[in-house]
């Protein structure tokens, strides 16, 4: 099905019930695209989530340049929306988990990820588009890894070889006995599952919430014959539904991403762990 | 059915949690632009702005405050020339009372000698006329009796001095009766 390189639509539009024709349900292959330009077998290739993803960070660049290009004292009220945004993640997260002195540096990123994050889980629900690219695990990742990397260089920039090895492992000689089996654990939560939880966390979301939409809105299509048509009225209910959950948990998994990163970082600044 | 085998098999071929590289450099790309603008331009744009719009807020409570502590004060100061000016008013009226009552009392003096210096007049007057009463009522007196005396013993007694010497003892004779009698 996704072999096909005419078809546009996540699922084929002729196929209604008692057509003989089966559920096209989502799967896997919902999140597949043929590229619009180059091979899928190289590595050369153009698809629309990348597509989505670059232009996502010129609507969110615009959006931040309109209101923030030439700001004002006395603000617009394009500043002033955009100003809420940026102080809820800089007071609201950044301030409270790592304090304004510490925290100050790390504003910027954390805005940039709010934002970023934000725009690619919209593209869920914005028309035409309607595909969120945080739901390819490469987007997710690079995000966690960018976190990650910058979680790690303050932790060893900060404690030093031994003290960063001993923040990781929530060294603690209080623990006397099972100080091994609980720095063991410590050790392979901080530097394997907690960057793999958080690129996922985000994936798994966007990814869940993108198929249920499919699912609801094929079924809306597909039910449209006969008897049908009274239960795609009410899978056609249960899209609208879905899509303000969405736009809420979307919202959600940006905030929490963010927040994640922030709690990240806290654990690294922290002089014992 | 076959259908569900193609589609496990490529999904088996596509694992989602593998991450294509092109998307990750796409992913990147995307996120450095983000990152890049937010970072070197906007925020610290914004940033400024904001500082700006603290510092204004600020200043104006400052001002509000300076311009009320400026108030109070001129507040005291009022107050302060009040009370002097009543304590004046005061110590004016005092003195006024104090220089009225000394002008009457001086008045009255004066208005007291005044009057002595009439009644001491007036009994000087008095005491001038009973004089002049009494050597005109003498000379009346010795006159008729010297005519009286004249006129009973039949000569004249016109000597002038001896006349008078005699009424003059006469007169003594009677007032020093007079005297003894009071």
């Amino acid at each position: 099905m996704s072999a096909d390189p005419t078809q546009v639509l996540a699922f084929e539009t002729d196929c209604h019930i008692f057509d003989g024709c089966g559920f096209p349900a989502p799967g896997l292959h919902s999140f597949l695209f043929e590229p619009l330009w180059g091979d899928a077998d190289s590595n050369l290739y153009f698809n629309k989530t990348m597509l989505l993803a670059l232009l996502g960070s010129v609507i969110v660049v615009g959006f931040l340049w309109a209101a923030f290009s030439k700001p004002k004292v006395v603000p617009g009220k394009l500043q002033m929306v955009a100003e809420a945004g940026y102080d809820f993640i800089r007071r609201g997260i950044v301030y409270e988990t790592l304090g304004k002195k510490e925290g100050e540096k790390y504003v910027p990123l954390m805005v940039s990820l709010f934002f970023f994050v934000w725009m690619m889980n919209l593209w869920s629900i914005i028309p035409v588009a309607q595909f969120p690219v945080t739901s390819i695990i490469a987007y997710p990742a690079v995000l966690a890894a960018i976190v990650y990397v910058t979680w790690m260089t303050i932790t060893f920039k900060r404690h030093g070889f031994v003290g960063g090895f001993k923040n990781l492992t929530g060294y603690d000689k209080s623990l006397g006995a099972v100080l091994p089996l609980v720095m063991l654990i410590e050790f392979f939560s901080n530097v394997f599952v907690r960057p793999f939880t958080h690129a996922v966390r985000l994936f798994a979301n966007m990814f869940a919430g993108h198929t249920l939409l499919l699912l609801f809105t094929i079924a809306s299509w597909y039910l449209l014959n006969g008897i049908g048509i009274a239960y795609a009225g009410v899978s056609f209910v249960m899209v609208i539904l879905m899509t303000a959950f969405e736009l809420f948990i979307q919202a959600l998994q940006a905030y929490v991403f963010v927040l994640l990163a922030c709690t990240f970082i806290q654990g690294a600044l922290a002089e014992h762990h | 059915m076959s259908q569900l085998l193609i589609l496990a098999a490529e999904g088996e071929a596509e694992n989602p949690l593998i991450p294509p590289i092109p998307e990750l450099v796409i992913g990147l790309l995307a996120f450095v632009i983000v990152f890049g603008f937010l970072a070197k331009k906007l925020l610290p744009n914004i940033n400024k702005v904001l500082e700006e719009r603290r510092e204004a807020i600020e200043g104006g409570i400052e001002k509000a405050e300076a311009a009320q502590t400026e108030a109070q004060s001129v507040l005291e100061q009022y107050k302060a020339q009040l009370a002097e000016a009543r304590h004046e008013a005061a110590r004016l009226r005092q003195e006024a009372q104090e220089q009225g009552a000394a002008l009457i009392a001086e008045m009255r003096a004066e208005g007291q000698r005044q009057r002595e210096e009439i009644v001491a007049a007036g009994h000087a007057q008095i005491e001038a006329d009973r004089k002049a009463a009494s050597s005109a009522l003498r000379q009346d007196v010795g006159k008729l009796a010297t005519d009286l005396a004249g006129k009973l013993v039949g000569e004249s007694l016109e000597d002038h001095a001896r006349q008078s010497r005699v009424i003059d003892r006469f007169l003594d004779e009677l007032e020093e009766k007079a005297e003894a009698g009071r």
